[in-house]
């Protein structure tokens, strides 16, 4: 059905894809699994014509096609949910779904049709509790992930690309993504499926390609292997322990919160971040884990509580006061708040620190370029050059610059909202370690994630969201996924 | 990491920053051709092109378009656009001019420059404080400041005292002073835009400004600095036309913010903010002055200059593009 022979793409005269051969059939659900920065993305804006390749070429149905531009892709039921969101923002969740196809009457968008087939667009995806007349930049991300799903099924997909759909999603939502897929296969649909949740990929997928620097390396089956060898094909190295074995004694209480509350978001959230500790948070959609993060970094008013850093009270009304008093966060969605496209990832990485930086009126360009570049180092940025446009780096790379800006404000208290989203599994075990090294030397961390296994496997706490409130905080060595989920969805007492 | 590990990433790091730009240096590359082409074109279809009068002439009459450009540049760079300078120069310029009726000339001069300041200030306070949109509030203050310079003087003003006319008119050699003056201050702007913290984050604020914001930085604060530097050059600008001329009008300058929005572009600024450069746009200015330069010593009618003009930027701009892609 899709037939990929000898595929090229070169930027700027740098080659990321060497020749890709690939064979797919209906009813298939291909997993494309790959370090950051492996050409995974880049081979599907090939598919959906959002680039053009250099050279190779590509069969549907037995046809040569071109595939010079989306709308070419789409003609041929290709339909692709990318990697970064792209929602309209200020149009509502209807008009992004229906986008360009809006039924009309007498020429006129007929509105009530338009809002009722977006609704069932999205009772049809299995993500229903969405309102069609919000406008998207309303949605949280994991309901805009959702809403990117939904449009890719507006018009009877053929071919359904999904680059890394599930980042953002978990528990029920990540069971409801599933249950499409393979309502899909049995419909004859071709399911190309990006992840870094191997996991996800042993459980969904019908046969796995592994991409590495650009060529495919592995072409298997769930069956004949497993994560383990699956990471070794990617990174090229054995990765024996992904988690850091933490055994760390808890210091001195860094921040805590007393009844904060944020209107419409949470109440009554009391927690305790000590020296030294990891503390994992974990919820479902809308359980208001975000606001959260965002009203500790002074980044939205509170309407209740108190937060006190060190035992002091603290007002944080503002990003900046919050930095100056240690606390740093790192947002769930890098390109609407992380980063600055157009800049270099040295200007983006020093962006909250550039004052640091000052000599005589002036930044030093020097001392900028070794700190920002040590870091690139340590976190294995690909390509390592600093002067690159973060735009032209790969997901996973553009969330290491984010990382980058944070740890070089040298904070006591880290916040990380989704830090490993995009990540491969080299760079997060790096990522992991290095939160541990910094916890050793008694940094706090706070650190959300959807990814339950990674909550589990990081933190030494793990607080349970559920409908804006904390209703447990568990001992992650004396629970279970079971348990946390339970506590997610309002089940356990 | 180890010293020799250190400087191994430095060189890594040039290395790249030659790589990755060389889109720029093909435009500038295309810059460099349409320059010498109309060069050779302007110094061989007129006798009158390579004279010292017709070049030095060339040089001041660039410098108002210059001044204006890089303010708006600035705060093009934000996302925002400021309508209201081609007014401030005719403005500041009559004040000037009244102003040393009675004061020592140097003094008139720098009160009507911050009085440029002073428009930009409430520009940038309406727009990064009140939020409102800058096309908008700069399109209000088009009409105000050029309405408030009939309010001053209906009448033209001849400055009296001689050395009013020297900022305008003094050559130091071959080149004028506020030609040297424009130089210095693109000059000055290149260092503040890539090499301070603020203009750092005057860049990053046009490509994301919650990004930003986040980041901790002060994002009003920043708008509205690009908005007063925009009233100081726009005031700067105006002292020296007046000064140049020798007569002060209130109706100076009317269009004039098209064709510093114009350098700007031509120098690749994005008006949706986060994309210009200032060696872009001083090529913008340059290319513009050479343009009308050319059209005036061919007696082009100046309608039919104005439509060239417009077919030039707009090929300008298309090639561009295509570099972009
Ligand atoms: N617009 C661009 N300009 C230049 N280089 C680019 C551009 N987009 C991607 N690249 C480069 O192409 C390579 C492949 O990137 P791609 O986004 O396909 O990786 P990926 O496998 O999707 O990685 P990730 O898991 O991080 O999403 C990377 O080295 C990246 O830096
Ligand atoms: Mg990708």
């Amino acid at each position: 059905m899709l037939v990929l022979d000898g595929v090229r793409k070169s930027y700027s005269g740098v080659e990321v894809l060497h020749g890709i051969d690939l064979d797919a059939g209906p009813g298939e659900v291909l997993a494309v699994v790959g370090a950051n920065g492996a050409g995974k993305s880049t081979l599907i804006k090939i598919l959906c014509g959002a680039v053009k390749r250099d050279g190779g070429t590509v069969t549907v149905d037995g046809r040569p096609e071109q595939l010079g531009n989306p709308h070419a892709a789409a003609a041929l039921g290709i339909r692709t949910v990318h990697q970064e969101l792209s929602l309209v923002p200020d149009l509502t969740v209807t008009e992004n779904i229906l986008l360009g196809d809006l039924p009309t009457r007498a020429g006129l968008v007929d509105w009530p049709a338009a809002h009722r087939r977006a609704g069932e667009l999205l009772r049809r995806t299995g993500f229903s509790g969405i309102d069609v007349r919000t406008p998207a930049r309303r949605l949280s991300v994991a309901r805009r992930q959702m809403v990117e799903i939904a449009k890719a099924m507006a018009s009877e997909p053929r071919i359904l690309i999904l680059d890394e759909p599930s980042a953002v999603l978990a528990g029920d939502d990540l069971d409801q993504l599933f249950a499409l897929i393979r309502s899909l296969r049995a419909e004859g649909v071709l399911v190309l499926y990006v992840s870094h949740r191997l996991e996800e990929i042993m459980a969904i997928a019908d046969r796995v390609v592994v991409m590495r620097d650009g060529v495919i390396t592995a072409d298997t089956t769930p069956a004949r292997t497993d994560e383990a060898e699956l990471v070794r094909l990617m990174a090229g190295r054995r990765l024996d322990q992904i988690y850091p074995a933490r055994r760390t004694e808890p210091g001195a209480e860094l921040l805590r919160t007393t009844g904060l509350s944020r209107e419409g978001c949470f109440t009554d959230v009391s927690v305790t971040i000590r020296a030294g500790e990891v503390v994992g948070m974990f919820g479902l959609v809308g359980s208001g884990r975000s606001e959260l993060a965002e009203v500790l970094f002074g980044a939205a008013a509170r309407t209740g509580g108190e937060i006190a850093l060190a035992g002091r009270p603290a007002r944080l009304r503002s990003p900046r006061e919050a930095i100056d008093a240690g606390i740093a966060l790192v947002t769930e969605d890098r390109k609407a708040t992380g980063l600055v496209l157009d800049l270099s990832v040295r200007d983006n990485a020093s962006l909250a620190t550039m004052r640091t930086f000052r000599r005589r009126g002036l930044i030093d360009r020097v001392r900028q370029a070794r700190s920002v570049g040590d870091l690139a180092e340590r976190l294995d940025l690909r390509p390592r050059g600093i002067s690159r446009p973060v735009g032209q780096l790969s997901g996973g790379n553009q969330q290491k610059v984010v990382l980058s800006k944070w740890l070089l404000a040298r904070p006591k208290v880290l916040i990380l909202d989704e830090p490993t989203r995009g990540v491969d599994v080299a760079a997060r075990v790096d990522l992991y370690r290095m939160v541990d090294e910094l916890t050793r030397a008694g940094l706090g961390v706070l650190m959300i994630s959807s990814d339950l296994t990674e909550v589990l496997g990081m933190s030494d706490r793990v607080l349970v969201m559920h409908e804006g409130r904390v209703v447990a905080d568990l001992r992650s060595a004396e629970t279970d996924e079971e348990e946390v989920l339970a506590y997610s969805i309002g089940v356990a007492a | 990491m180890t010293g020799v590990d250190q400087r191994t990433q430095d060189v890594g790091d040039v290395r790249e920053q030659r790589r990755v730009p060389s889109r720029n240096l093909l435009i500038n590359g295309g810059f460099a051709v349409a320059f010498v082409v109309l060069l050779v074109v302007a110094a061989t279809s007129t006798d009158s092109f390579l004279t010292d009068d017709n070049l030095t002439n060339l040089l001041r009459q660039s410098v108002t378009t210059g001044l204006l450009a890089l303010g708006m540049l600035m705060v093009i760079l934000t996302g925002g656009i400021d309508l209201s300078v081609g007014s401030v120069v005719a403005l500041t310029g009559i004040m000037a001019a009244g102003l040393a009726e009675g004061l020592p000339v140097p003094v008139a001069m720098l009160a009507a420059i911050g009085i440029g300041g002073v428009c930009g200030a409430v520009n940038g306070v309406l727009v990064a404080h009140f939020r409102l949109a800058p096309f908008v509030v700069t399109l209000a203050a088009l009409t105000t400041i050029r309405g408030l310079a009939y309010v001053y003087s209906e009448t033209p003003i001849t400055p009296t005292e001689i050395n009013f006319l020297t900022l305008g008119t003094e050559l130091l050699g071959p080149i004028p002073v506020a030609t040297l003056l424009m130089v210095v201050a693109f000059a000055l702007a290149w260092l503040f835009l890539t090499r301070t913290t603020a203009g750092r984050a005057i860049v990053a604020i046009g490509g994301n400004r919650e990004a930003v914001r986040l980041a901790g930085i002060n994002v009003p604060r920043h708008v509205l600095l690009t908005y007063v530097i925009s009233g100081l050059l726009a005031g700067l600008a105006g002292v020296i036309l007046a000064s140049r001329v020798g007569i002060a009008q209130p109706s100076v300058g009317m269009a004039l913010e098209l064709n510093a929005i114009a350098a700007c572009v031509i120098g690749g600024a994005r008006l949706s903010g986060g994309r210009g450069s200032v060696p872009g746009t001083f090529a913008g200015v340059v290319l513009l002055a050479l343009i009308d330069n050319l059209l005036t010593l061919h007696d082009v009618q100046s309608y039919w200059q104005q439509v060239l003009k417009g077919l030039i930027i707009v090929a300008v701009v298309l090639a561009r593009r295509r570099e972009d892609a």
